[in-house]
């Protein structure tokens, strides 16, 4: 009797947990479905092929391209800056810094992702444009022939280069981790086996290492564009924006990207302008869901490739 | 191809830095003397470590040939890339300190900016703020995402589990302006366009907080060696208890440091809160109604739109900015030193 008594409230309780943690799992599914519809349906209004959208009358589409051009090509370029710098660091952390400092070494670079984005936005709009152009007006005097630098030059130094550079500061320290991850996870019978070949440090990585890890780079490449794609403050604070399609990068007339837009439009937005800015919100969302989908589908096939 | 290789002294190559440093101080410095421009440190340093590449491969490549020239100059590649990373971090830390000090009192932490034009005022507005939209959004996410994450750890199987793993990882991607837009999105149908409430930004860093919750949970909760809950199964504990009582206790220190970091993650969210929480210069203690101004919006909303007296808006900036980084490296640093110390007893 005692026994049967005892049995009921511990399989109630197994029933009650188990019901809860796979609600709350269910919660999950159900907070991104609500997430894609509600934005659908707030952004089907601005849709409507006639729909006037702020100073775009063309409808939603020609409004919404050239931020789209923006948030790629300022994303991009961040990407440039940071892929050789991050796979630079992973190589330091993992093979070059002595074994005791290494992690230390790691903990500074991420620090740099703790930082909020404002202030990167505050950095990048007092600091770094007074400093960099000086840079730009060299640039467009010695090297204006290039499309990329053609003038007039910005005379505050807010441009879209000066975007990607902050951009791409903030991308560093998740593509870092990542490069750091890979690069330690190299069999060390290939690296010794390299060594022991008589290959020098370099070759040894060139070897062994940066093989190995050739698409593990590439995903946390697309994971890192999936960051500067995605983020909003210190674009809206560094860009003096225009609605343009240009790669001229030191001028003062910039492409705008999606993020920085909705956040500066927003709070004076009113009536069919804010469908259109949360239709601008559900491009990027899509945009940044290919992006790591990309990326995922590289690592799970990376990983398939290991286990065999 | 017997190549005379010449071992170079172990001190050589920090002297050649020292020197290329050296060549490159003095050459940034005697145009500067001119015109009495300040020490061009970065300046200086690109050249010396320019200088330094290009000798340290010239007499490495003499001495012992391509393949070590070639390591030697890879070497440097590295070394600078790091260097490159730093620099900005420096620059940003030192400053955040040196022009947020200029307002970093005691009027900043115990006044809000109802009234005030020009200087004085504070920030303790978007200091209740934060801290109230912050544990809203802490309250809600702490217990789905933990759940979720013994979800996937204890019970998940089959179609359901991959499918959240799945939605976690997408979770993990979504831009922190959209889940703005889309806490505005829903608020906006129940209560009208131009809603503007706190308790809608804590909906919105909620969606940004629980897949960092559940992705670090997670991680915590598998490291816990199977044999105990098996032991703890062996002694007839039911799997929940045994999940309460056994599982969590163990990973107990990786999740509150999961938790704060989590934390010290949305505490920085500007974008969101500017949409659906929108900003105000007075003190507002209800999250249910009404604007409310944080911490990350005050920075942006003091920098974007300054008065008559520009300095004293840019100065508050500042400051708010200083006070936002010494919360986020609080919080790290706290993480960091829970973990160091819970260490020993989760490797046992």
């Amino acid at each position: 009797m005692a026994n049967t008594r005892s049995q009921v409230p511990k399989k109630r309780g197994d029933v009650v947990f188990s019901g809860l943690v796979t609600a709350s799992g269910i919660a999950i599914l159900v907070t991104l479905s609500a997430v894609a519809t509600f934005l659908v349906v707030e952004s089907l209004p601005a849709l409507n092929p006639s729909a006037e959208i702020g100073n775009a009358p063309e409808g939603f589409w020609a409004y919404v391209a050239p931020l789209v051009f923006g948030t790629l090509l300022a994303a991009v370029l961040a990407l440039i800056f940071a892929t050789p710098l991050a796979i630079g660091i992973g190589l330091f952390i993992s093979h070059y810094a002595p074994r005791r400092i290494a992690s230390s070494l790691g903990y500074v670079i991420d620090l740099l992702a703790a930082i909020p984005s404002v202030v990167y936005g505050l950095w990048g709009i007092q600091v770094l444009a007074p400093a960099v152009q000086p840079i730009y007006q060299w640039l467009n005097e010695n090297l204006g022939w290039i499309p990329l630098f053609v003038g007039p030059v910005s005379g505050t130094g807010r441009t879209i280069l000066t975007v990607s550079f902050v951009l791409a500061i903030m991308i560093l320290p998740i593509m870092s981790a990542l490069a750091r991850e890979i690069f330690l996870q190299t069999p060390k019978l290939n690296e010794e086996a390299a060594l022991a070949l008589g290959a020098t440090r370099w070759e040894m990585i060139k070897l062994s290492v940066l093989p190995f890890a050739r698409s593990g780079l590439l995903s946390s490449a697309m994971l890192g564009l999936g960051r500067a794609v995605g983020e909003t403050m210190a674009v809206a604070m560094v860009l003096s924006p225009a609605a343009v399609i240009t790669f001229a990068l030191i001028t003062p007339t910039n492409p705008s990207t999606i993020a920085s837009t909705i956040a500066l439009d927003f709070p004076e937005a009113a009536g069919l302008n804010v469908n259109a800015l949360i239709a601008a919100g559900l491009v990027l969302f899509v945009i940044t869901m290919a992006v790591n989908i990309a990326a995922r589908g590289i690592i799970t096939r990376h990983a398939r490739k290991v286990a065999f | 191809m017997a190549r005379t290789s010449i071992r170079l002294n172990r001190w050589f190559l920090p002297l050649l830095a020292l020197a290329s440093f050296g060549i490159s101080s003095i050459a940034v410095t005697i145009p500067a003397a001119t015109t009495s421009a300040p020490f061009n440190f970065v300046g200086a340093s690109a050249l010396g470590a320019v200088i330094y590449a290009i000798l340290s491969f010239l007499i490495t490549l003499i001495a012992q040939g391509p393949r070590v020239a070639k390591d030697r100059m890879m070497t440097t590649l590295v070394l600078v890339a790091f260097a490159i990373a730093v620099v900005p971090l420096i620059s940003l830390i030192s400053t955040v300190v040196t022009l947020g000090l200029a307002r970093f009192d005691g009027d900043f932490f115990s006044s809000s900016m109802r009234n005030v034009v020009g200087q004085g005022g504070g920030a303790l507005h978007a200091i209740i703020g934060t801290i109230e939209i912050t544990s809203l959004a802490a309250i809600i996410s702490i217990p789905i995402g933990l759940l979720t994450a013994i979800y996937l750890v204890e019970y998940g199987r089959g179609r359901l589990a991959r499918a959240v793993t799945a939605l976690v990882d997408v979770m993990t991607g979504i831009p922190s302006i959209v889940a703005g837009l889309f806490a505005f999105a829903v608020f906006a149908l129940f209560f009208g366009p131009g809603i503007r409430m706190g308790f809608a930004g804590a909906v919105a860093l909620s969606v940004l907080m629980i897949p960092v919750v559940v992705r670090s949970s997670e991680e915590m909760l598998r490291i816990v060696p199977s044999e105990l809950r098996e032991a703890s199964y062996a002694l007839g504990v039911p799997k929940w208890l045994t999940v309460l009582k056994v599982v969590l206790p163990t990973a107990v220190a990786g999740l509150v440091t999961g938790i704060m970091i989590s934390i010290a993650r949305v505490i920085g969210e500007t974008a969101p809160l500017l949409i659906v929480a929108g900003f105000t210069q007075s003190m507002n203690y209800n999250p249910f109604n009404e604007r409310m101004m944080t911490l990350p919006v005050f920075v942006y909303f003091s920098y974007s739109s300054q008065g008559t007296d520009t300095q004293a808006y840019i100065d508050r900036a500042w400051a708010g900015a200083l006070t936002l980084i010494v919360i986020v490296m609080v919080l790290n640093l706290g993480a960091r030193l829970i973990s160091r110390i819970a260490r020993p007893h989760t490797s046992r």
